[in-house]
């Protein structure tokens, strides 16, 4: 279970559990604060507050191992190598991942600058998920996907979230919180929070 | 060792070459005269007063006279370094890196040359320490500032990638590593270039000077690859040591990329 006890970056300041097994849709208007809030939850930025995974307190585990478990993803990834193979531990692993998210097998080799927006978002997401990570903050995960891949993605996802993996998912589109969702945040400006059920 | 020596009257027919300079400005509207008449001036300010100011020190040999002549050398050259940022560090870092750098590895590598090869006596004589520091500082001073200013700027274009590997549990050293490797290889590469260079493109500056003063010019050579040796290790030293302390003051403990410690671009 992950807690956050007045969590607080800039504006935002919050306190929620987020059980194993759950997903949070989180929804609000651009530039309210979404990002800033899944990145202090992952200790991207400064930010102060009691976050523990687990019982266990953030500051206790060392940050490169903390995010190895509570893993944010972008909404647009950023990529340090030329290649889509070079991002990945094990890129042979990974191999049926990326070929569920409707990209070919001898993608690994392909030169990240051709890549397309969509191709760029599945992969970061691949990548992310390759880490079995125990949380994922995925920000705008589908924001550059057709309905086909999004619909994957879900499935993707829904599948990690069976199996005990905690989502918050932000999210712009309010039938896909309702899919994804058992619980919605809705943002307001000032970083705060009202939450509802789904 | 003999040389021709000059008097002050002996300079005048070559500064009209500068004088021509201004007029060609001048015919042909560059708007340079006024920028050329001040860098002349200056010129010939700074070196006559260095001039007087070395005799004084060389009179002296004073370890303390010597230390401090050195010490202004590596303030004006950290200003240099600060002056040449298009990002700065904020705060002390501002100057505080690019001194702290350039003092660690000018004055190591001169302190070496100088305990070492030279055996000058005493071993702080201003005649040797200080020429030596000059030369080592002013190319140490041009690593640390282009390998700052590519590591800045770096961090800046590449936040994403950076954040990205951070984010997927990367150390701040494996995700600021590509950035690292650029600022390094761009501080290193006029060192390089001026080391391949050196000879077939033109004679350096101090082995010239000491041809003229009467030195034979394989004394000349030996002198000038001492030097270039002790250059290259000064600026890999400095370079070094201010790309990586520039790497870690842009994180922090907890492996964040903390580019709220870089000011604002400066214009121009």
């Amino acid at each position: 279970m992950l807690t956050v006890s007045a969590l607080t970056r800039l504006y935002i300041s919050v306190s929620f559990e987020l059980n194993d097994g759950e997903c949070i849709a989180l929804q609000g208007p651009s530039g309210v604060g979404k990002t800033l809030l899944l990145r202090a939850i992952a200790d991207l930025d400064p930010n102060a507050g009691a976050i523990k995974l687990d019982g266990a307190l953030r500051e206790a585990v060392p940050a490169p191992l903390w995010r190895k478990q509570v893993t944010y993803v972008a909404a647009e990834p950023g990529w340090w190598a030329d290649t889509v193979q070079e991002h990945f531990t094990d890129w042979n692993d990974a191999i049926p991942l990326v070929a569920r998210l409707g990209l070919p097998h001898n993608c690994g080799t392909w030169q990240i600058q051709r890549l397309s927006t969509g191709e760029k978002q599945r992969l970061g997401l691949a990548r992310a998920l390759m880490l079995q990570s125990r949380v994922l903050l995925l920000d705008e995960p589908t924001s550059a996907l057709d309905a086909t891949s999004t619909t994957i993605v879900e499935s993707i996802i829904a599948e990690r979230i069976s199996s005990g993996t905690g989502v918050i998912w932000s999210t712009h589109d309010s039938s896909q919180a309702q899919r994804v969702g058992s619980r919605l945040f809705v943002m307001s400006s000032g970083g705060h929070i009202e939450e509802h059920q789904l | 060792m003999t040389y021709i020596q000059l008097s002050y009257g002996d300079l005048i027919l070559p500064a009209l070459l500068v004088v021509m300079d201004g007029a060609l400005s001048l015919v042909l509207h560059l708007k340079l005269e006024r920028q050329l008449a001040i860098a002349t001036v200056r010129m010939v300010v700074q070196l006559v007063l260095v001039g007087y100011v070395l005799t004084f020190l060389f009179a002296v040999v004073s370890p303390i006279w010597t230390a401090l002549a050195a010490f202004i050398m590596v303030i004006f050259a950290s200003r240099e370094i600060m002056v040449r940022q298009k990002r700065r560090l904020l705060g002390f870092w501002t100057y505080g890196l690019g001194a702290g750098c350039t003092l660690l590895a000018a004055g190591t590598v001169t302190m070496f040359s100088l305990l070492t090869q030279l055996h000058p006596e005493p071993w702080y004589h201003p005649r040797y320490a200080l020429p030596l520091l000059g030369m080592i500082l002013g190319n140490t001073m041009t690593g640390i500032s282009l390998g700052l200013d590519v590591l800045t700027n770096g961090l800046v274009r590449e936040r994403a990638a950076v954040e990205a590997c951070l984010a997927l549990g990367g150390t701040r050293y494996q995700a600021l590593l590509p950035v690292l490797r650029d600022a390094l290889r761009s501080g290193f590469m006029p060192t390089i270039n001026g080391m391949a260079a050196i000879g077939l493109v033109s004679l350096p500056g101090m082995m010239t000077g000491q041809i003229l003063a009467g030195a034979e010019p394989i004394d000349a050579v030996k002198y000038q690859l001492l030097i270039m040796f002790l250059i290259a290790g000064g600026t890999g030293l400095g370079t070094l040591a201010a790309v990586m302390g520039g790497g870690r003051l842009l994180t922090d403990h907890r492996h964040r990329l903390r580019l709220d410690r870089i000011a604002a671009e400066t214009p121009g």
